[in-house]
């Protein structure tokens, strides 16, 4: 699905990705994580594109993806701050996107799921940050793509909010989809994702099943597993 | 690309800006015509106005939206689009609405005064076109400004010291060089050095057309003598054009390039 070769970036004299070795396999839901700082973000965004790398190959369902935008279509991506402009309503921005990317009927169905019907017609400037959450994710889940990449999904969202998400995380991976996310809330990458990708200093740490870092790290605690992996390289 | 156009253009026409600019060239299109009443005239002091105005606000706009599109722009890049297409089309959508402003703005004015059955027409139509150029060539200077600098304040700072360079400080030193080697033949240097500056240029291509290039004494007859031909003025416009593709080639290459 998605497979990353020798990737190197730095911002100025910062030293973000230092040779990122990663392949994904198609279906299931990977969670990469890492503290703050190890390039999740900007490993993510090279693999959108958004990040230009300064060496390695990405490729996304098998094509080299520099030089390319049309690949694009095949991924839904939720940004991690959800930054939209201000003087847009939350109706004008859905119809737009739809016009940009495609036709698609499952927008509906998502605002009534996130209950967001009454502020189809508020202005994004003015919407709280939970609420422009709940947009951002209408406006991921609304495509069909086989690859979803989900940055901190779940930051700002309320307990029921959060319970839908999980849902369509799940039937979205019932469907064979490949799913990347990224999230500082352990409780959540545990319940929700089949392997976890770390990174550590802009490199793969570890990739494998929660139990197989368990039993790496001799905790029988994934928080603290995580936890033993940090203290361990910074001590 | 049409897309993104149609997108920055019409949130732009939304925005409160777009009607204070167009007000503002109505106004002063009223205004002239009231104290002139002569349309050559008004379209000699509108040329004043218009060569160092348009520069200025197509520079600021430039810059401000830029920057305050930035969310706007982030959306886009996760989309299925060309960076190409992002950032021609949202500098389209500038130019494109600011000309407007300034078409409208002031060819109401005009229009309504009588501009079609005078000879002042050709006149002022080359005005505006100079002034579409200039905010063409401008826009793609600030564009290219913001997307080398992440620093607003920054950006906006080389923004303004681009246009007062272009603006007044090349000027002065191009007189002050005329005088300080006014013993050699300069008339060559001078048509030079007036094409190498798209504001002088503007400038230079309305007063001969205005024909009081008398006032430019041995110089202006030179001049006269080589933008008053068809030669010429093809050359002026291939040079205007030329000031535009270089910085929105410019805008290609660094869009293309840059980490969001």
């Amino acid at each position: 699905m998605v497979t990353i070769e020798n990737l190197h970036k730095k911002f100025g004299k910062n030293i973000v990705l230092n040779g990122v070795d990663l392949s994904i396999k198609e279906g299931g839901i990977f969670a990469v994580l890492g503290p703050n700082g190890s390039g999740k973000t900007t490993l993510i965004k090279s693999v959108l594109g958004m990040v230009i790398p300064d060496k390695g190959t990405i490729s996304v369902l098998q094509k080299n993806i520099k030089n390319s935008s049309a690949y694009r279509h095949k991924i839904d991506y939720l940004p991690q701050i959800a930054n939209f402009p201000g003087n847009l309503k939350v109706k004008e921005l859905i119809t737009m996107i739809k016009d940009l990317r495609g036709k698609t009927t499952n927008d509906d169905a998502l605002i009534s799921l996130f209950k967001l019907d009454k502020f189809l017609d508020k202005k994004l400037g003015n919407l709280s940050g939970g609420t422009k959450q709940k947009v951002n994710l209408v406006l991921t889940f609304m495509f069909d793509s086989p690859l979803i990449i989900l940055d901190e999904p779940t930051s700002g969202l309320d307990p029921i909010s959060l319970i839908h998400l999980k849902d369509l995380i799940q039937a979205e991976k019932a469907k064979g989809k490949t799913i990347l996310i990224t999230s500082h809330i352990m409780s959540f990458v545990e319940e929700i994702s089949d392997e976890i990708v770390f990174l550590l200093e802009g490199k793969i740490y570890f990739k494998g099943t929660i139990e197989q870092l368990k039993t790496m790290t001799n905790q029988s605690d994934f928080e603290r597993a995580i936890a033993t992996i940090l203290t361990d390289n910074h001590a | 690309m049409l897309k993104i156009l149609k997108y920055s253009f019409f949130d732009l026409m939304r925005s409160r800006w777009s009607y204070v600019y167009f007000a503002f060239y109505l106004l002063l299109g009223i205004v002239l015509l009231f104290l002139n009443n002569d349309l050559s005239k008004a379209v000699i002091t509108l040329m004043n106005i218009i060569i160092v105005l348009v520069p200025l606000i197509g520079t600021i706009f430039g810059v401000m939206y830029y920057y305050n599109s930035k969310e706007f722009t982030e959306l886009l890049l996760a989309q299925p689009l060309k960076r190409s297409s992002i950032f021609l089309g949202q500098y389209l959508g500038v130019s494109i609405s600011l000309s407007m402003s300034l078409v409208l703005g002031l060819g109401i004015p005009f229009a309504l005064y009588g501009l079609f059955n005078s000879s002042a027409i050709w006149d002022f139509s080359l005005l505006i076109i100079t002034g579409g150029f200039l905010t063409f060539i401008f826009t793609a200077l600030a564009f290219n400004i913001a997307l080398s600098n992440e620093n607003k304040i920054k950006g906006f700072g080389y923004a303004i010291l681009v246009w007062l360079l272009l603006a007044i400080i090349y000027d002065g030193v191009f007189l002050m060089s005329l005088i300080l080697f006014e013993d050699y033949p300069l008339d060559k240097l001078s048509l030079v050095g007036t094409m190498l500056n798209p504001i002088d240029l503007s400038r230079t291509l309305i007063l001969l057309k205005l024909d009081i290039s008398a006032l430019l004494g041995y110089t202006g007859a030179v001049f006269k003598q080589f933008f008053g031909t068809s030669f010429g003025l093809i050359v002026s416009f291939s040079m205007l054009i030329i000031w535009v593709s270089l910085p929105v080639m410019r805008i290609v290459y660094k869009s293309k390039r840059k980490d969001f």
